[in-house]
């Protein structure tokens, strides 16, 4: 019997997944140009924020160091764009996810040895460290200006080779963003995953177990790392710049507060949260007028959630359904 | 041989001293922010990432009140009063729901906090920085600088902040009643203290010392939306190398992190020596996590 249900359970989020893809994947053909773009850059946050729900959902480890990865992955592939000709797109991406790891490595060393308030601020000191030095190595990373660089063509080697459109780099983000959800929801339903979950339930317990609990912190961030590098990427791809910008702790403050609003502990909430933050910011000061400070009701409706809506968006819309 | 008596007499002995002066000064400041950030942490144990906010924002009154009254040091205690109403008010409003919930919701609720009030104060006063002018102009000379009186001044006043602070919580009534909630806070409540008054009034001093240290601190920078970010960073490094929660601590790490910091000055650039800080912060990580200023954990 339980079997079934877990079968029946699995067969209807399967069912759930196929139809929000669907939808997403014929979104470009009626949208507008303008929506387009913000559709593949809510997209772009939103894979940031799941690869942050990782630490803050699953192992509970609230990072403010996202904003390190997610700019050495956009430097990486900035770095690929601009020194190799013709640009490649597949090379970008593995060196904005070299750049990412490096980063990752460098920070999961140091900051899993801390937990809780301690590990919020050393990622968000080391993500400071990156930032200082990207902003004053002017020569390489071209400082307070950031790097400007083409778009690579969408190729398979020896077979393909075409410029991206709107509507094909939307796919090729969707495709990208979509399949690492796939992916991240095994490894999070994996024994690995669950050792994860029993970590932020419990590290002394998991410990006594017998699990090497830093080891697994350290994959958590490296992992973690990973994917907001790939974020990375490509939001260089989608931009072509990489600022210094990005790299500085507000970054990895939004990323936070896409997860609470989204819902954290689960992959799609901080997607749901992403967008819901890059549409309130998008439609305010279209209602409101341009010197509108967006941020403000942001800011209350992010405190309001915490005090009221600790599970998020989808956290309230799950009971509400179930009720 | 020689090679090393020349690093010697190239060594600068003036900007020695005119840095470690300026490393003093700027400690204390730091000392005054961070002793505000701790006295939050140890109390309520909330990390508060709105500290810089509050800083900045005691500026900006400072800034107000200045241009109305014209007397500085009316700015400065009508600001600290101010800022810490709102403090009082911000800890109502947002942490005393919280309390009893995982400490990481006070992180975010802060964090939200600081977002909002650094952008009404962006929206209010614009992004060009307001110039503040200093109450004593008069100068020293210190080598080949003419060295204003008013930074010593800071250091002194920042000082005696920190002092008198220290005096009302060692014997001060209401300061016994916030040690006491410090040790045992169930059992501060069961002999008839009032935590959560203590709680607000603990955040609306830590506040108070926040917007004192923007007002002092806002001649030498300007007053600016973005000022209360830096500071709070170095706060934040501070806090953890004096071990967190430690009011000694926290003093001592702030002048180590600023002498730090003002010598590597002479060498490098000023936005590259906070990488300084940074490494000490790393450093004291690996080798000494409670804190390097703080006693030994048994």
């Amino acid at each position: 019997m339980p079997l079934k249900t877990k079968l029946g359970h699995s067969a209807g989020f399967w069912i759930g997944f196929c139809v929000v893809m669907a939808l997403l994947i014929v979104a470009p053909l009626v949208l507008p140009e303008y929506w387009r773009r913000f559709l593949t850059e809510i997209l772009i946050w939103g894979l940031l924020a799941m690869s942050s729900d990782i630490l803050i959902g699953y192992t509970g480890m609230v990072s403010f160091g996202h904003s390190a990865f997610f700019g050495l992955g956009m430097y990486g592939a900035a770095a690929a764009l601009l020194i190799i000709s013709p640009p490649n797109l597949w090379l970008a991406i593995l060196f904005g996810l070299g750049g990412a790891a490096g980063a990752a490595l460098f920070v999961a060393y140091f900051s899993t040895r801390l937990r809780d308030i301690y590990f919020a601020i050393t990622t968000l000191i080391f993500s400071q460290i990156f930032y200082v030095i990207i902003f004053t190595w002017t020569e390489v990373t071209g400082g307070e200006n950031g790097l400007i660089f083409s778009r690579p063509h969408f190729t398979i080697p020896f077979l393909y080779d075409t410029r991206f459109s709107t509507a094909t780099l939307y796919w090729f983000v969707l495709a990208v963003v979509g399949g690492s959800y796939v992916l991240l929801r095994r490894i999070m339903q994996s024994p690995f995953g669950m050792v994860l979950q029993s970590i932020r339930e419990n590290e002394a317990r998991t410990r006594a177990i017998g699990y090497p609990v830093e080891r697994y912190k350290i994959v958590a961030v490296m992992l973690s790392g990973l994917f907001a590098g790939l974020a990375g990427v490509l939001y260089a791809v989608q931009n072509q710049f990489a600022a210094a910008e990005f790299v500085f702790f507000t970054t990895s403050g939004d990323t936070v507060i896409f997860n609470v609003m989204g819902g954290i502990g689960t992959l799609v909430g901080p997607i749901v949260g992403a967008g819901f933050f890059q549409l309130i910011r998008e439609l305010l000061p279209r209602i409101f007028g341009d010197q509108f400070p967006y941020l403000i009701p942001l800011g209350v409706i992010f405190i309001v959630m915490i005090i009221f809506l600790p599970q998020g968006l989808l956290g309230f819309a799950r009971r509400w359904l179930n009720r | 041989m020689d090679a090393v008596t020349h690093f010697f007499q190239s060594i600068p002995v003036d900007l020695l001293i005119i840095q470690t002066v300026n490393g003093v000064v700027t400690g204390m400041i730091l000392a005054l922010v961070a002793s505000g950030l701790t006295l939050i942490l140890g109390i309520l144990d909330v990390v508060n990432f709105a500290h810089g906010e509050l800083f900045m924002l005691g500026a900006y009154v400072g800034v107000l009140v200045l241009t109305a009254t014209g007397s500085f040091w009316m700015a400065l205690v009508l600001s600290a009063l101010i800022v810490a109403l709102l403090g009082a008010a911000i800890q109502i409003v947002t942490l005393r729901p919280l309390v009893g919930r995982d400490p990481l919701n006070t992180i975010l609720t802060t964090f939200g906090i600081s977002l909002i009030l650094q952008n009404y104060a962006l929206w209010q006063f614009g992004p060009v920085a307001r110039k503040i002018s200093e109450p004593i102009t008069s100068h020293f000379n210190l080598f080949y600088l003419t060295y204003p009186w008013y930074r010593i001044l800071i250091a002194v006043l920042s000082a005696a902040i920190i002092g008198g602070f220290w005096l009302f919580l060692k014997y001060g009534k209401y300061g016994v009643w916030i040690r006491a909630t410090t040790q045992d806070r169930v059992m501060a409540q069961a002999m008839g203290i009032p935590v959560p008054m203590v709680h607000t009034a603990v955040f609306a001093i830590g506040a108070a010392m926040a917007a004192a240290s923007g007002v002092l601190f806002a001649p030498l920078v300007g007053v600016s939306h973005t000022m209360g970010l830096d500071w709070v960073l170095k706060a934040f490094i501070v806090v953890v190398v004096g071990g967190m929660g430690n009011l000694g601590g926290s003093i001592a790490a702030a002048i180590f992190i600023s002498l730090l910091e003002a010598y590597a000055a002479i060498w490098v650039d000023p936005s590259q020596a906070v990488i300084v800080s940074f490494v000490v912060l790393i450093l004291t990580l690996l080798f000494r996590p409670t804190g390097l200023f703080a006693p030994t954990p048994k």
